[in-house]
């Protein structure tokens, strides 16, 4: 049994490495190609982002070609492959770097992203309706681990653009709601949601976002945004959710 | 493993310790029997009127009757089956022979009658100490009410009360309680009341938001809830009396998980007014607020001890999932009650010996992770489970006799609410429409 088990599992593996390649190779026509580099020739690489100029919010793409080189790493971004493209969305203007190395030598590459702030204020005219949807789709919300209500890494990223948005409307005050999956006592998970929405409250306050914008409310287990009894349902639900008021 | 079974062998003894608690007193009342059930007979009370309006009230009453009887939880009812052919009605019919011998055998017998006169309802109901033939008499008793469905089981319940009182110890019946209690069958949360055996429910309040959390006063005034307003989570008040929300002062943040002390003095709560939830405590015109707690996770579910209102359990997440604690109503002397699982929803016994709380004791992945319903003497941190049918059993709220709990469950499938004695027996369902949650027993 043992030994069947493996053999199946190889075999699994062989067939999703084959299917992994020819899905990559897909995805990027000119395939990088694998082969280790001739040992004579240092690496080249080239990194230019299109556009180079946005403004706060938009994305750009980065396009990064190397040869010969066997380790290569963009700064923001860790180690990449030979060749790709990746889309960013860099809050402030960035120098994205490119390091190609093999055991000839080193090549670097950077690409300037120039990024304006508030290019666009809302319109005189904006009402309430398009400031809400304005709001509703640039604040993104932030996820919580079970029976956690510190933010963590990953959100605080997301917050620090969130903070970027708010500072750029400096009219809208929001509330921030706390939600709880359905697992857990209704009043536990009301104070673990009130956890939740502090802490990223408190976490917008040190980005520089003024306390009087913000208000907080718990809903615990109250209005789940998703009614399955999964994790992929529940981790929906642990959130801190942000509602644009009037 | 053996110190587990340990605990529970000795919680045990507790809990017997407590039922015999109340047996040595019923000894003391002279009838001579030691700590087993009381043997009951209560046969219907016999019509003395026989139009259909009265045999319907009979069938309320008598039903009433033998249902509190037999939740009471310290009586060996008498099986119809076992009765003699003729049921006295009057103390001249009774004849105790046939009662106090096999097969019926019973110490005790209830009996009475029952009539309509001039649209009011008329009950005399007796208790017999059937091996006391030379003055058998414990009880007699007359009601006089308006002829209603709904005062026939008053009157049932009173009667029921006054032998519970007379054969239990001293221990006032609970068949004239209240339950108060979160039910979603008008569309939103809202506080809903209904009789301790699951008769009479009526919707309370309208907010239309979320209402959670009912705790009724002590006096029977005044029942302090959770509900979403303006300013978020409020700690409201609505009176029983006037039958409408009365005025209580807002606080900043959340504010929810109301509980009253027993002298109706005090209100703590959970309040999230300083960026962090933590136990506060007001009086009981919202005024004079004291901060309890002072702790980075989540304080919530204030309990006081009923007894001596001087402690208070709550359930905090100061180190990871939450676990029962217990401190002096200044907010000292923290000590942890639980050590492991998910604890939660802490109930104080009227006797202050024992706390009732929800326990998923074994929780992380792969752990059966049922919440069920655990007792704890409060000196010696001694448990034992209560509930062992399934589903998520939460909230659970002592009788003021510390004889009954009732509590949530979804055993069903859907969240309803359940009452069963305090050693874990006679489970029963009491709602069946919509989802109820948060069951709280009215204090007396």
């Amino acid at each position: 049994m043992k030994c069947k088990w493996s053999q199946w599992s190889k075999l699994t593996i062989a067939l999703g490495v084959v299917l992994m390649v020819s899905a990559c190779g897909k995805k990027a026509p000119p395939p990088p190609p694998p082969t280790p580099p001739p040992p004579s020739l240092a690496p080249t690489a080239s990194l230019p982002a299109t556009p180079n100029t946005i403004t706060a919010g938009q994305s750009t793409t980065l396009i990064w070609k190397t040869d010969y080189a066997t380790d290569v790493s963009i700064d923001q971004l860790g180690t990449v492959e030979p060749g790709g493209s990746r889309t960013v969305t860099p809050a402030d203007s960035t120098t994205y770097h490119l390091i190609a190395k093999n055991n000839v030598g080193t090549q670097e590459a950077t690409a300037r992203v120039t990024v304006t702030q508030a290019a666009a204020p809302p319109p005189q005219t904006s009402s309430d309706q398009t400031a809400a949807q304005l709001f509703a789709q640039s604040m993104k919300d932030v996820f919580f681990d079970y029976d956690s209500y510190d933010v963590s890494q990953q959100y605080q990223q997301v917050l620090q653009t969130d903070a970027r948005f708010l500072q750029q409307h400096r009219n809208m005050k929001f509330l921030i709601e706390g939600h709880c999956d359905e697992r857990g006592s209704t009043e536990y998970n009301l104070a673990l949601g009130d956890n939740r929405a502090n802490s990223t409250k408190q976490a917008l306050i040190s980005l520089g976002i003024p306390a009087d914008r913000i208000r907080t409310i718990s809903y615990g287990k109250e209005k789940p945004f998703c009614t399955e009894s999964m994790e992929a349902c529940w981790a929906q639900n642990r959130r801190a959710h942000f509602v644009y008021q009037p | 493993m053996p110190r587990m079974k340990c605990f529970i062998a000795l919680s045990f003894f507790f809990l017997f310790a407590a039922a015999s608690l109340s047996a040595q007193d019923w000894i003391r009342t002279g009838t001579g029997l030691g700590v087993e059930k009381i043997r009951l007979a209560a046969p219907d009370f016999k019509l003395v009127t026989t139009d259909t309006g009265t045999q319907n009230l009979a069938t309320t009453f008598n039903t009433t009757l033998g249902n509190d009887l037999q939740a009471a939880g310290i009586f060996d009812m008498v099986s119809r089956s076992f009765y003699p052919l003729s049921i006295p009605g009057a103390p001249q019919e009774v004849h105790l022979a046939d009662w106090s011998s096999p097969p019926p055998n019973a110490s005790m017998l209830a009996f009475g009658n029952l009539g309509v006169q001039g649209g009011y309802l008329n009950v005399q109901g007796w208790l017999y100490d059937t091996k006391n033939p030379k003055s058998p008499q414990v009880l007699g008793k007359q009601y006089r009410e308006q002829a209603t469905d709904e005062n026939a089981r008053v009157v049932a319940h009173r009667f029921a009360d006054e032998i519970i009182f007379r054969l239990g110890g001293g221990v006032q019946g609970i068949a004239e309680t209240k339950l108060y209690f979160v039910s979603t069958r008008g569309g939103s949360k809202e506080i809903w009341q209904m009789d301790y055996d699951g008769a009479g429910q009526k919707q309370l309040t309208h907010l239309g938001s979320i209402a959670l959390s009912p705790h009724v006063s002590p006096d029977g005034s005044r029942v302090a809830f959770s509900g979403v307003t303006k300013d978020g989570w409020q700690i409201l008040m609505y009176s029983l009396e006037l039958g409408r929300l009365v005025s209580f002062p807002h606080f900043g943040g959340d504010n929810y998980s109301p509980a009253w002390s027993s002298d109706g003095q005090n209100l703590a709560f959970s309040s999230s007014r300083t960026g962090n939830t933590e136990i506060y405590a007001v009086n009981s015109l919202g005024a004079n607020v004291r901060r309890l707690t002072e702790s980075k996770g989540p304080d919530v579910s204030p309990v006081w001890n009923p007894k001596t209102n001087a402690q208070i359990a709550w359930v905090s997440g100061r180190t990871g999932l939450p676990q029962i604690y217990t401190m002096a109503s200044d907010g000292t002397n923290v000590g942890r009650m639980t050590d492991q699982g998910y604890a939660v929803s802490p109930s104080w016994s009227p006797n202050g010996q024992f706390l009732v709380f929800a326990w998923v004791r074994h929780y992380g992945p792969g752990a059966p992770g049922a919440s069920d319903i655990y007792i704890m003497d409060v000196a010696s941190k001694q448990w034992a489970q209560l509930t062992h049918d399934g589903g998520r059993n939460d909230f659970p709220s002592w009788s003021p006799d510390g004889r009954h709990i009732v509590f949530q469950s979804n055993r069903t499938g859907k969240v309803q609410i359940w009452t069963m004695l305090a050693d874990g027996s006679q489970q029963r369902q009491l709602t069946t429409s919509g989802e109820n949650s948060q069951p709280n027993w009215s204090f007396k």
